[in-house]
Formats: C-alpha cells, structure tokens, sequence
C-alpha cells in the first residue's frame, strides 16, 4: 500500500519491531523446514507412530470439539443470558483452563476422574470405564483446556447480539427452540466458527494435559504432540516429519476458514 | 360493545423506575397512534402488546380472548399471540432471504416450506417486491425493508397490527412517499392498528385517533382535529402549534377546509400544508401591501408561555399564532376581540400529500 502524499511512511521503529515480531513466527518454522530429510519423508509419513498419532489426534480433537458445542453453547447461553448467583464464579471457571499450565490440569483430572479418583472411583464401579490412558481420556483433557475458547467466544457474542431480534421472532410465533436455531445461532455464526475453530486448534496441539492424565502409549493415547516429543529423543527425522504434518494440516485449516468464515475475527 | 371485536387494554407496567399506564380500545379497521416524545413508553407499549412484557396490573384483550390478567394468571406468550409487528428499524433476519424473512412466521407455525413460499410469494407480490425475493435484506432500500417488515408482520394474518416508528428509518424525501404507501398497504388490513411515532404529521395523515403520550401516561386522546385544536398540555401545544392541515391544491393556491389561500409555487392535487405559528401576524385593522391571506376573525383562547403568547383564532380557519407579549399589549388583545389575520405567500409551507 502506498502512504499518503505528505504523511511519509509508516516510522522506522515501527518497522523494525514489525518485522522482529514476525521473525518470532517465521524462524522456528525456517528451521524446520531447513533440516527436514524431504527425500525420506514419504516413508517417515506412511511410518506406523505417524499414521497413528494422526489418526488419534484428528479422532480427539474433533470429538473434543463436538463436545464443547454440545456442551459449550449452552453453557455459554446460561452465562450470557440468565442472571443466576455465582455466574461471576462460573465465568472464572470457565476461564480458568487458559491459564492454568495444561499438567495442573491434567494432575486435576487424575484426582477427579482417576482410577482412585473422586468421580473416577464410583464412575469405574459403576460402569466398569476407565478414563485414564484412554481414548476418552484424552478427550476429556482435550475438551477440558480447549472448551473455554468455545465458551468465551459464544458468549461474548450472545452478549453482544442485539435481543430485539429474538423478540420479534417470538411475535412471528418462533417457539423458544425455533428462535434459537433460526435466529439466534445463525446469528452468531461467523463467531461460533470462530470459537470452534480455536478451541479445535488448540485440541490439536494439546500435550500437558494429555500426557498427564491419559499418558503415551502408542495407537491409543499418543497424539501427534506427543510423538514428536517422544520421537525428538529417538529419532530426529520422524519427529521432523511429524512437526511438518501438524504445521501443514493446521495451516490449511487456519487459512481456509479465515477466508472463508472468520474474516472480522 | 365497542371493540369486543378489536383491541381492549388498560394495563400499568413497572420498569426500572418507569411506569406506563395505558388504556387503549381500538375496533377493528381503526388507526390509533400513540404520539409521544422519546421516552414516554412508547416502545414499552409494543412490548407489552406484542407479550415481550408481561403487565403488572390490569388486563389486556384480543378479539375476546385475554392475552394478559395477572389478576386471573393468564399470560399468553408472544408466540402464540396473533399480533404483527412492525418493529423500530424493522429487524430484518439478516442472514435470510427477503422471501425467507417473510415466510417465517408461517414457518414457525407449522407451514410446510412449500406452502409458506407460495403465500410469501403472494404478500412479496402484493407488496411488489417479488423481484427482491432473493435478496438479503442488507441490499435492500430504507423503503424496500419497510415493506419487507410490513409483509412480514401481515402474513400470518394476525388480529392486531403494530407500527413501531414505521417510517424513521428513512430519510426525509423518501418519507413523504412512503408514508402515502403506507397508508394504502394499512387499508388492507382489517383488524386493529396502532401506530406508534413521535411525528404528529405521522399520527395526523395516518391515524383515525390520537392518544398523546408522555411519562408513561395518556394526557390526550382524540381526533388530529381535538389535539390540534384543544391541545391540554404544553407539548401537545407545540406538536398542534405547527398548524398542520391537508388541502387541495390548484395552481398558486390551495383549499383548506373550503377556504382559499394563497401560495408561493405551483402544486396540483392533495397536499399537506404548514404554517408556523411565529409566521402569522395579527393586525386592528386590514393590513396593506404585501400579504395576499387575510381575513377578519375573534380572538378564542390566549395563553401566555414566558415570552411568548399562543393565541388560537376562530373561524373561517382556526390557527396557532404565536406573538410575543408587548405585541399583545399593543395590540390590546383579549379573548373574544375581533382581529385580522395575515400571513405571506411564501410562508406557507406546502409539500405533496
């Protein structure tokens, strides 16, 4: 873009520091790309730790997801819309996740819902299900420090929907429910993309909580940050190739919904 | 039974340190407008109506059936209300079609999408809107929405028809043609209607009756002629004070209530004519030179604000004047004196009806 007839350029200072800051972005992605072993990565991608942790890191991170909507829209609804006694405390909860280091929260999850654990104990009585080391395990860590992103971003919009428009669904004979799905969401929609696509991306990439409660094990619970963590003391290459998978496959979406859904975000 | 057929409310509503009390019956095919300043309750009155906002006391009824009686415990919820509303900024769905806009309410209720596109289809074409049908309302016209909303609202044939500032929306050119398209589309429905708008040219060109509202109150109702005419309070004097009159025009003059007046420019037809009450003067005797309009008429009602006095004059054309206190004096005016009444050409404010 060219500045203004008369108003100069943007200051020196602020291009410098610019420029440093995307140098943050740009040179641990330069390294990588330097040391990645391009001939061999076809066979380090089709690799069993790469095909499995993939697989596993798609399957709990879009069920982790799919459970923050189901769960977090409403949540995010009682938060935004009903005037209920400790909404001020449920808000912190909810905020919590963001800034607690992941291992707090999965040394958490351990004490409620471990073998031993609060909730854990009667829940495998009961019903025989193990979370720990499981499969769910790791969704329930993954929902549990990327769910907030869905909160926040659904209720922050919820709040700043106008309400009018719900009232004059109401007067064309909208039941509570019809308003909600024709209006309501849909209103909301470029931010609920949003608050999906964070809180999914940030399920992709999650570690701390994971490997605390539902541990490494290959095929099972080992997601792809996990193999790289494990691969960097083994076998550097394959932990080059994994880091590649991720940047790429978290790239494309990044990019593609950015243009498509969340330009204003 | 008046109104057994149409609206009958008399209800008081508490809020955040406002109170609204209304008492309001229109039969069906009426015009009511609920004038009033902002703040007055007037959006407050659309909530109550429409079942947003459930009354404190009193009761609210429908075509016979009670919508609101706390006395008795009976609240009907909005949705299963048969009231259309024109809303303020008409609050299109902004991420529908304007033909899925329309078709909602029928949606809502249970009509299948076939059936609910074909009567949208029917209301978009009596609108004549149907080439907009595909479009979203963020590409539509101040005008266009307008009968967007109004289509919306009447589809689902509802038994009371709510206007909230039906026309601030626009701007002031395309006001004027609008509000004369309004008017016809109104015509076509035949319950109840209430109008509610700040704009006395509004309340007066569109509503059978007027129902003056401030600080959550009625402080008048009656025909444009009793509020303009016999206004009770202070702001119902400044609203009437414009001296608002719809006339005939023919070349240079126009005919108010069967007498002649001149005007500066051309017009042809049905016209709305105003006259600033500080723009008339009062003279003893025949004035001379240049005001064309005067005529002889008695001074009925004088009242004095502060510096100003309005005075309203008798037949052949009542008026608003407004003078200022030594111009009384020296005039020695008193209610009941014969004065004559001038006003210039050009002072005559005239725009097509």
């Amino acid at each position: 873009m060219k500045p203004a007839r008369g108003t100069g350029g943007p200051p020196v200072l602020l291009i410098i520091l610019g420029i440093s800051g995307l140098a943050v972005f740009a040179l641990p992605l330069a390294g990588l790309l330097a040391r990645t072993p391009w001939a061999k990565l076809g066979s380090l991608l089709t690799g069993d730790v790469v095909t499995d942790a993939l697989g596993l890191s798609l399957l709990t991170s879009l069920a982790a997801t799919a459970i923050a909507a189901i769960i977090g829209v409403p949540l995010a609804w009682l938060l935004a819309r009903v005037d209920f006694p400790g909404r001020t405390i449920a808000r912190g909860l909810v905020t919590l996740p963001l800034v607690l280091p992941p291992v707090v929260g999965g040394a958490a999850l351990l004490f409620a819902f471990g073998r031993r654990g609060l909730f854990g104990q009667p829940l495998n009585e009961a019903t025989g299900l193990l979370l720990p080391f499981s499969v769910w395990g790791v969704i329930l860590a993954n929902t549990f420090v990327a769910a907030p992103f869905l909160v926040i971003t659904v209720e922050g919009a919820l709040r700043n929907l106008d309400q009018r428009y719900e009232g004059a669904a109401a007067t064309l004979g909208a039941s509570r429910w019809t308003l909600l799905r024709r209006v309501t969401l849909p209103m909301i929609g470029p931010s609920l993309v949003a608050g999906l696509v964070l809180t999914w991306a940030r399920a992709l990439g999650e570690f701390g909580a994971t490997i605390t409660f539902a541990g490494n094990l290959q095929g099972r619970t080992q997601t792809l940050p996990l193999a790289v963590f494990v691969a960097l003391e083994s076998d550097r290459d394959a932990a080059i190739a994994l880091s590649l998978v991720m940047v790429a496959v978290s790239l494309t979406v990044l990019v593609a919904l950015r243009e498509r859904w969340w330009k204003g975000f | 039974m008046e109104g057994l057929l149409g609206l009958n409310a008399d209800f008081s509503v508490r809020r955040e340190g406002f109170r609204l009390d209304l008492k309001l019956s229109i039969p069906p095919g009426r015009t009511v407008a609920l004038l009033g300043p902002n703040g007055a309750g007037k959006t407050t009155a659309v909530n109550v109506l429409s079942g947003l906002l459930a009354i404190d006391q009193g009761r609210i009824e429908l075509v016979g059936a009670v919508l609101d009686d706390p006395g008795a415990g009976v609240f009907v919820p909005p949705e299963a209300r048969r009231v259309g509303v024109v809303f303020q900024d008409y609050l299109l769905f902004s991420h529908l079609s304007v033909e899925e806009n329309v078709a909602f309410g029928l949606r809502s209720r249970g009509m299948s999408k076939e059936s609910s596109r074909t009567r949208a289809g029917e209301w978009l074409e009596r609108m004549g809107l149907l080439d907009l049908a595909r479009r979203k309302p963020g590409q539509l016209s101040g005008g266009q929405a307008q009968r967007v909303a109004l289509a919306r609202a009447l589809v689902t044939e509802p038994d009371l028809l709510l206007l909230d500032e039906p026309l601030s929306a626009l701007d002031v050119s395309t006001r004027v043609q609008l509000r004369r398209g309004l008017a016809e589309h109104l015509e076509q429905f035949t319950g109840p209607r209430l109008l509610i708008t700040h704009d006395p040219t509004e309340a007066f060109l569109l509503a059978d009756e007027i129902h003056v509202i401030e600080n959550g109150t009625i402080t008048q109702a009656g025909s444009a002629d009793d509020i303009r005419l016999r206004p009770r309070t202070h702001y119902v004097a400044d609203l009437a004070g414009s001296n608002l009159f719809l006339a005939s025009a023919h070349n240079r003059a126009v005919d108010v209530h069967g007498h002649q007046l001149q005007i500066a420019d051309d017009f042809e037809g049905d016209v709305l004519v105003t006259i600033r009450p500080s723009a008339i003067s009062l003279h003893q005797h025949r004035p001379e030179g240049s005001p064309r309009n005067a005529w002889l008429t008695t001074i009925e009602l004088i009242e004095h604000l502060g510096e100003r006095v309005r005075l309203r004059t008798g037949p052949p054309l009542p008026l608003t004047v407004e003078i200022t206190e030594s111009a009384v004096v020296e005039l020695s005016l008193s209610e009941g004196k014969e004065v004559w009444v001038a006003i210039k050409a050009t002072e005559i404010g005239v725009e097509p009806e």
